[in-house]
């Protein structure tokens, strides 16, 4: 067991914080206020090679594995960009992994490159309005018609859709009736985002601002055949072997913003003053701050954790659906008690953790909530009777 | 033409230091490490002069802990060729760096010798000077611009009110100062390049120097905190409080 990060990883951490350092509190506190797309940091990002780092070397990537995924997405959070930052590249570091496993080669030499270098943005069209969490009952239909699909329906929570120039988008092929299991009959496609038959309506939401969030409509979209990936049906499971990546992507991001929450919380513990001594003197500010640090940290492990048995080809699904329940709860702690440690000045924008508090329930509810993930982990670690 | 350019792993800048119980030294335990950022701007100026054409091969040297490693792969990943660790566990002082130094200019013989003009760990501002002296090369220390001729370098250096612009001799020994230029990151797929660049091991033993310290610390303390300051009403109060209490006018 070694807990240590090996030479590439620190150099990932410590290139990912130069890249971020230009992007200080104010950055984000002016993207959090007005909004648009963090375009020059993400442009950073993209122009050092990042976006690439879990894609195969033959196309431009570095083919490094999750766990590096993960240094490279908690440093960004970890900065004070929280999920804004993290948010406006996230989709290109693991988004296209069924591409890069089921594609064809033409695919990937078309698909792929463009990624990696920044210049085309995808988007996932994945969740619709009328199925939620339940994947398998999503209503969008693709109907073949000779060398091309007709595609209707809508998704919903489609994030980067207001620029994005590129979509990966689930429908169903086969009726649900005429699948044994539900999770077949999904086809998996990556298209142009045509406007001409594709509607983007942004979701005003409660944080991270500068990353729309998007109700889609499609009415009428002709897909060529060799937009899809794979195999005609085998969509969802092509996105499933995605699903433990991003929990473990989107657990990182969570310990990251909530290490930046306990950072700026110690901080202010330490200076602010009251009766005559610092505030971080008293046991009552002290206790929750650590309590976050050991938390923050037991779900660092889990996450690594389950980064190593992915990286290594072995199962991960309780790993690593307990390390997004784990990180995102323990982010929530650090920046709730980021606020109530800064007082009446914890509720002020100028002071950046109540935008962190307001961030940091994306990993509460996203892309999983809770309560599934306890269903979950009694059902599939624990035995007990499926619940859902 | 060969560069070599030595870099000297160091508490990152960003941390807090904090001197240790006994006053022995100072914490390094789950301190973070990088590499000290006068050195960082020398690899970047070798790397520009590789970038330009009027280097062929750099070759980046570091002295310390096994961890050590980590600092000539940061180098590597900005653009040197290949590194060499001289492995010890035992304390470098400068004069020993700089004849650890001048063994492998010896066997390397390069033409151009570039590193930090100081560590911002000891700010001891010696190993550069000390290395020159021992090889008998010029050398242009606190560069801010570097310009390689035939045969010769012209150093603009940073002095006490403004700046000197000295020509030396190649082979010679550059000192950075802090606005020679703006060090790059390493890019991820110069990180992955960086990786298959190899990296030799020696030891002091094997270079055949002594690397026992001649000086002694005999403690380290924290500087005294500073008393909080008082507002003045006036002009005329200033002055006099200046004249009358600190006495400097």
């Amino acid at each position: 067991m070694d807990f240590e990060f090996d030479e590439t990883q620190v150099q990932i951490r410590d290139s990912i914080q130069k890249i971020c350092a230009a992007y200080g509190d104010e950055y984000w506190l002016e993207k959090d206020r007005h909004g648009g797309f963090p375009d020059d940091f993400a442009r950073d990002i993209a122009e050092a090679g990042w976006l690439g780092i879990a894609l195969p070397e033959r196309y431009g990537g570095a083919g490094l594995g999750v766990t590096e995924a993960a240094i490279m997405m908690m440093a960004i959070a970890e900065s004070g960009a929280g999920f804004a930052g993290a948010s406006a590249v996230h989709i290109n570091i693991f988004g296209l992994k069924p591409v890069a496993v089921h594609g064809t080669e033409e695919q990937k030499r078309a698909w792929l490159p463009p990624i990696i270098r920044g210049e085309h943005r995808a988007c996932f069209g994945v969740t619709e309005p009328n199925a939620g969490l339940d994947t398998a009952r999503i209503q969008t239909r693709a109907e073949r018609q000779g060398g091309e699909y007709l595609v209707h329906g809508a998704k919903i929570w489609t994030s980067t859709a207001q620029s994005a120039n590129k979509i990966l988008l689930l429908a169903r092929t086969a009726p649900l009736e005429a699948t044994p299991n539900p999770i077949d009959g999904l086809t998996l496609f990556y298209t142009d985002l045509d406007r001409r038959h594709v509607q983007v309506k942004e979701i005003e939401k409660m944080g991270r601002k500068a990353v729309d969030s998007n109700m889609v409509f499609i009415d009428g979209l002709r897909v060529p055949v060799d937009h899809r990936i794979g195999e005609e049906g085998k969509g969802f499971r092509y996105l499933l072997e995605g699903f433990n990546p991003e929990r473990i992507l989107i657990a990182a991001e969570a310990v990251g913003l909530g290490r930046a929450a306990l950072r700026k919380a110690t901080q202010y513990a330490k200076e602010r003053h009251v009766f005559g001594r610092p505030i971080g003197q008293n046991q009552g500010i002290q206790h929750p701050l650590a309590r976050s640090w050991a938390e923050l940290e037991a779900a660092n492990l889990m996450l690594f954790k389950a980064a190593a048995l992915y990286d290594a080809g072995r199962p991960c699904g309780a790993e690593a659906n307990a390390a997004k329940y784990l990180a995102a709860e323990a982010g929530f702690h650090a920046c709730e008690t980021a606020v109530m440690v800064h007082g009446g000045m914890g509720y002020a924008k100028e002071y950046h953790v109540e935008r962190y508090m307001r961030e940091v329930m994306i990993p509460r509810l996203a892309p999983v909530s809770r309560e599934l993930v306890l269903s979950f982990l009694a059902e599939r670690v624990l035995g007990l009777p499926k619940s859902y | 033409m060969k560069v070599l350019i030595a870099i000297k792993r160091v508490i990152d800048y960003n941390v807090k230091i904090r001197v240790k119980s006994d006053n022995s030294g100072v914490e390094t335990a789950n301190v973070k490490f990088s590499m000290n950022p006068f050195d960082e701007i020398a690899v970047e100026e070798a790397v520009r002069l590789k970038e330009a054409g009027k280097a062929e091969e750099l070759v980046a040297v570091s002295m310390g802990v096994a961890q050590c490693q980590e600092t000539i792969r940061t180098a590597l990943a900005m653009g040197a060729d290949r590194g060499i660790l001289v492995q010890t566990d035992a304390e470098l002082q400068p004069l020993a760096v700089a004849k650890l130094l001048k063994a492998l200019v010896d066997k390397e013989q390069p033409q151009l010798v570039i590193l930090g003009k100081q560590a911002i760990d000891d700010d001891s501002n010696q190993t550069g000077q000390m290395l020159a002296a021992l090889l008998g090369w010029p050398q242009g220390t606190f560069a801010s611009k570097v310009t390689l001729g035939d045969g010769k370098a012209e150093v603009v250096r940073e002095i006490d009110g403004g700046l000197e612009t000295v020509e030396i001799k190649l082979p010679a020994v550059v000192s950075t100062d802090l606005r020679l230029n703006e060090p790059r990151y390493a890019s991820l797929p110069n990180i992955m390049k960086a990786k298959k660049k190899p990296i030799d091991t020696v030891t002091p033993a094997d270079l055949g120097v002594d690397v026992a310290p001649r000086l002694v610390t005999l403690k380290v303390e924290e500087p005294a905190k500073r008393k909080a300051g008082v507002k003045v009403a006036s002009v005329a109060e200033l002055v006099d409080k200046l004249k009358n209490e600190a006495k400097v006018i």
